[in-house]
């Protein structure tokens, strides 16, 4: 069967490329898998996303995103997301304390969007690296 | 020893200190080139993927009425970002890109377009600062090794004022085109609106497939084109940061080679001082001991 070749690119760096049976995405009209041969798509990637990596050998790979774009033509799958971060990359402490002090901010006020943002970030990186949010 | 001695060697010790620091900016500037190169090649991905996506929305849709993409009639103002360096010792970076800039804002006054400047780096900022203009926006501290958050609020700011009615109709930028570690050159370009190009011709590699949207392409077109406006505007801080570091390290080696120079005709020129003074001391003393020889011989 044909493979996906898949790129997962950020403005500052190429963040993953190789090829996979199936890409899982969640744009803003909900999840979106990608399978090979799928019709071309362009969709808009949600705040805080996770995006699954497919490949066959149980290896999958699995990254925060945060907004941007897929596309798929011709079995090429573009990832372009404005920051992105690999599920291996995330640094737990570091995104829990986060995850923290969001809450925090809005609890304190709930009309607070960036930190409701900060939170959603927060969940997706922690997502992405296995862990229970 | 002789006053023009002394003198000699206190200029042969300044040039020398001098000679040390160009020597090192220039052994700085070279290893930060490669870093900002490799920053550059980074970049080149998402940008082709982005260019890409935006022709993809702009070639399927049949509306492409965007605000971002609709030139008006006829336009009374525009944006102008100027690209320069936050340091100086960069030979005629600054004043280069300054220079064009100016040519370009006399042009668009002489289409009766109102010039705003935003500025990035703070060589640029100062030189406007001086003559008295106003910047519509200005933004320092970055110059050599900008990331995408900066480029991001640069555009924020542009596209702001260009959506904004009473704001601004058209985005030139300014900035350095990194050609070769040799080579730079300053690029002018109209970023906003965009030019949608009606074109008959092949795109290089196959004809575009034709996509579906999620959720419209009238929404990911307005998604699509800021961060597209970004993109552009990241790529021209890297290439300028690039070119600053190309510039700076051909100035100072430029700077050392003539340091260099000074101090060899100094030493040469010392030397012959030297050397004329011990002639003369040895004429003196030989002059001395032969009046004295003439006198004891004229006693006897």
């Amino acid at each position: 069967m044909a493979k996906l070749r898949i790129g997962v690119v950020s403005p500052e760096r190429e963040i993953w490329s190789g090829e996979a049976d199936m890409v899982i995405a969640k744009t803003v009209d909900g999840e979106i898998g990608i399978m090979p041969n799928h019709a071309p798509v362009l969709g808009v990637l949600v705040e805080g996303g996770v995006l699954r990596i497919k490949r066959g050998d149980g290896d999958d790979v699995v990254a925060a995103v945060h907004g941007g774009f897929i596309s798929v033509a011709n079995n090429d799958v573009s990832v372009l997301a404005e920051t992105a971060e690999l599920g291996s990359e995330v640094d737990v402490a570091a995104a829990r304390d986060a995850l923290q002090r969001a809450l925090a901010s809005v609890g304190a006020d709930g009309d607070d969007t960036d930190a409701q943002i900060e939170a959603k970030r927060a969940r997706a990186r922690l997502r992405a690296a296995g862990e229970e949010v | 020893m002789g006053a023009q001695l002394r003198l000699l060697r206190r200029r042969i010790r300044s040039v020398k200190s001098t000679a040390k620091i160009t020597r090192a900016q220039e052994l700085i500037a070279s290893s930060r080139i490669i870093k900002a190169q490799q920053r550059m090649e980074a970049a080149v991905p998402y940008e082709r993927e982005i260019t890409r996506a935006v022709s993809a929305v702009l070639s399927n849709s049949a509306d492409t009425d965007h605000p971002l993409t609709v030139a008006k009639e006829r336009p009374t103002s525009a944006g102008v970002l100027i690209v320069t360096s936050d340091r100086g010792f960069a030979g005629g970076f600054n004043a280069n890109i300054l220079r064009e800039a100016e040519a370009l804002a006399g042009h668009l006054r002489g289409r009766d377009i109102e010039v705003k400047p935003f500025v990035v780096g703070r060589k640029g900022i100062g030189w406007h600062r001086f003559r008295g203009r106003e910047m519509s926006g200005e933004w320092s501290g970055f110059s050599d090794s900008p990331t995408y958050n900066h480029a991001k609020e640069i555009a924020e700011a542009l596209v702001g004022a260009f959506v904004d009615e009473n704001g601004i109709d058209e985005i030139h930028v300014v900035h350095t085109q990194f050609v070769s570690m040799l080579s730079q050159e300053v690029q002018v370009k109209r970023i906003l609106p965009l030019e949608v190009e009606e074109t008959t011709e092949e795109p290089v590699d196959g004809p575009l497939p034709y996509y579906e949207f999620e959720p419209t392409a009238g929404e990911v077109l307005n998604q699509l084109l800021p961060r597209y406006i970004e993109s552009r505007i990241f790529n021209a801080l890297l290439q300028s940061a690039a070119s600053e570091h190309a510039a700076r390290r051909r100035a100072m080696k430029s700077a050392t080679d003539n340091a260099n120079e000074l101090i060899r005709t100094f030493t040469q020129k010392m030397n012959q001082v030297r050397q004329a003074e011990i002639t003369q001391e040895i004429s003196e003393i030989v002059g001395g001991a032969n009046a004295l020889a003439d006198a004891s011989a004229g006693k006897e």
